[in-house]
């Protein structure tokens, strides 16, 4: 179970989030967009438990969280394998770098690696993790078109039948998903489903 | 490629250096000849000779091995407080803010007049190891403290998503962040503290001990003898530098710390 009640998010005087209320479908991907700056990012650290909320309460039941953040996150002090075998055994990890096209770069640190096989690493271990639940946050960006094609495909097939939340500005993206949600800003945020 | 270029700087540093002793140790010579008096400036031909006199006896080596336990001892002691501290001055920010004056009293402060007042209170075989952790234990806490604000809070979020258990995230985060201004601390550290040291034990002179032997020196006026007492200081500060900081660069690569990170800490 994965649900908002009245949820508050205010940096300083300014209201992120407002009063904003809703239940998320298990085992279904659930795509959110909205204008930049809406709070979209907050609202799914709010999710994942890295934020707290100023007001408002909010239950996730689920046990394994993963995250995609926009940017990759790696501990530069290791290699690509050993970033992603800090959540998994290294088998898991060796298939899900082979999975994003990176068997060749296994023992290569953060700094030898680009911005997109960084972030193509990050995406290895939030999948090698075995998440009961997923968050992501454009977690294509940097990638180059053919590349983006390709990972997105491989990662939603992954996804397939989990719960998933994934905040993005990409149609492409919303081929995949099952539930698009709009988030409209304060005053009185909401999550409107768009997708029928 | 890179290896070689790597390997030709490597050459180029080392030649660098040797040339640059040498030119130093030449202008050496040149005064001490120029002033042609062994008790105001001896030569370095002189100041050898009497090191290896002096290296030839007993006594040497044991005021030499006194001296540097205490001088160890004192860095030893600061290290662990030095961290320590540094743990939960980053963590506790009252306890920054009433520490913080204090370390910035005990920078400021005169070595001599620590020395003088710590001499009331303490034996004056203890003494230097007492100085030793006053100066090396600021510039520690400090290093070390910085290196733990500096530790990336976007991988503590990573660490809270996967559940990372306190022993891991030391492990995984905060020792590999937290090393360069380690090293950084310890190198810059150690060089004080030989000083210090040997500053305390020339205000106190212990029974046994370098600084004594160096106040001897200028009683006596035995300039050659207070030249070959410090080039013995000298040699002990380099040797001991160089392996401490050869262990703890060992270590740093035992917790993934890169080898590229190490080397511009110390940079």
């Amino acid at each position: 179970m994965l649900t908002l009640e009245n949820i508050t998010l205010k940096y300083g005087k300014n209201t992120v989030l407002d009063r904003l209320s809703y239940s998320f479908s298990e085992g279904r991907i659930t795509a959110i967009v909205g204008e930049s700056g809406v709070g979209k990012t907050s609202l799914v650290n709010i999710l994942a438990g890295l934020l707290r909320p100023t007001d408002g309460s909010f239950t996730n039941t689920h046990g394994k969280i993963s995250y995609i953040f926009q940017e990759p996150r790696l501990f530069p002090w290791m290699t690509a394998l050993e970033n992603v075998a800090t959540v998994s055994d290294e088998a898991k990890g060796r298939e899900m770098l082979t999975l994003m096209g990176l068997e060749d770069s296994l023992d290569k640190y953060p700094a030898e690696l680009s911005g997109g096989m960084k972030q193509r690493v990050s995406i290895a271990r939030a999948l090698a993790y075995e998440p009961d639940i997923i968050f992501l946050d454009e977690p294509f960006r940097g990638l180059d078109a053919e590349r983006r094609h390709n990972v997105s495909k491989t990662v939603f097939e992954l996804l397939r039948g989990k719960t998933a939340i994934i905040v993005t500005h990409d149609e492409a993206d919303l081929e995949y998903a099952d539930i698009v949600l709009k988030l409209s800003p304060a005053p009185e945020s909401k999550l409107i489903r768009i997708d029928n | 490629m890179t290896n070689t270029k790597s390997r030709g700087f490597k050459i180029y540093k080392i030649v660098t250096l040797i040339l640059s002793v040498l030119f130093w140790i030449g202008v050496w010579a040149l005064f001490s000849h120029r002033v042609n008096l062994e008790f105001l400036l001896p030569s370095p031909k002189a100041t050898v000779i009497a090191l290896t006199e002096l290296a030839k006896t007993p006594e040497f080596w044991q005021i030499s091995g006194l001296s540097l336990l205490r001088i160890l001892s004192g860095i030893l002691i600061a290290v662990a407080l030095g961290t320590i501290f540094a743990v939960f001055t980053a963590n506790i920010h009252t306890l920054d803010s009433l520490l913080s004056p204090l370390m910035t009293v005990v920078k400021a402060t005169p070595i001599a007049s620590f020395i003088i007042l710590a001499l009331l209170w303490i034996d004056r075989n203890t003494l230097p190891i007492f100085i030793t952790v006053l100066i090396v234990l600021p510039v520690v806490w400090s290093n070390v403290s910085a290196g733990i604000r500096s530790v990336d809070r976007g991988l503590l979020e990573v660490a809270k998503i996967y559940r990372f258990s306190l022993g891991k995230r030391i492990i995984k985060i905060y020792l590999p962040s937290v090393m360069p201004y380690f090293l950084a601390a310890c190198q810059s550290a150690l060089g004080m503290a030989w000083k210090a040291g040997i500053a305390a034990e020339v205000l106190c002179t212990p029974e046994s001990a370098i600084g004594t032997q160096i106040m001897n020196s200028k009683v006596y006026i035995e300039t050659t003898e207070l030249f070959a007492w410090t080039l013995a200081v000298i040699i002990l500060s380099v040797i001991i530098e160089k392996l401490l900081i050869f262990g703890l660069k060992k270590l740093a690569q035992g917790l993934h710390v890169s080898r590229k990170e190490v080397s511009d800490a110390n940079a």
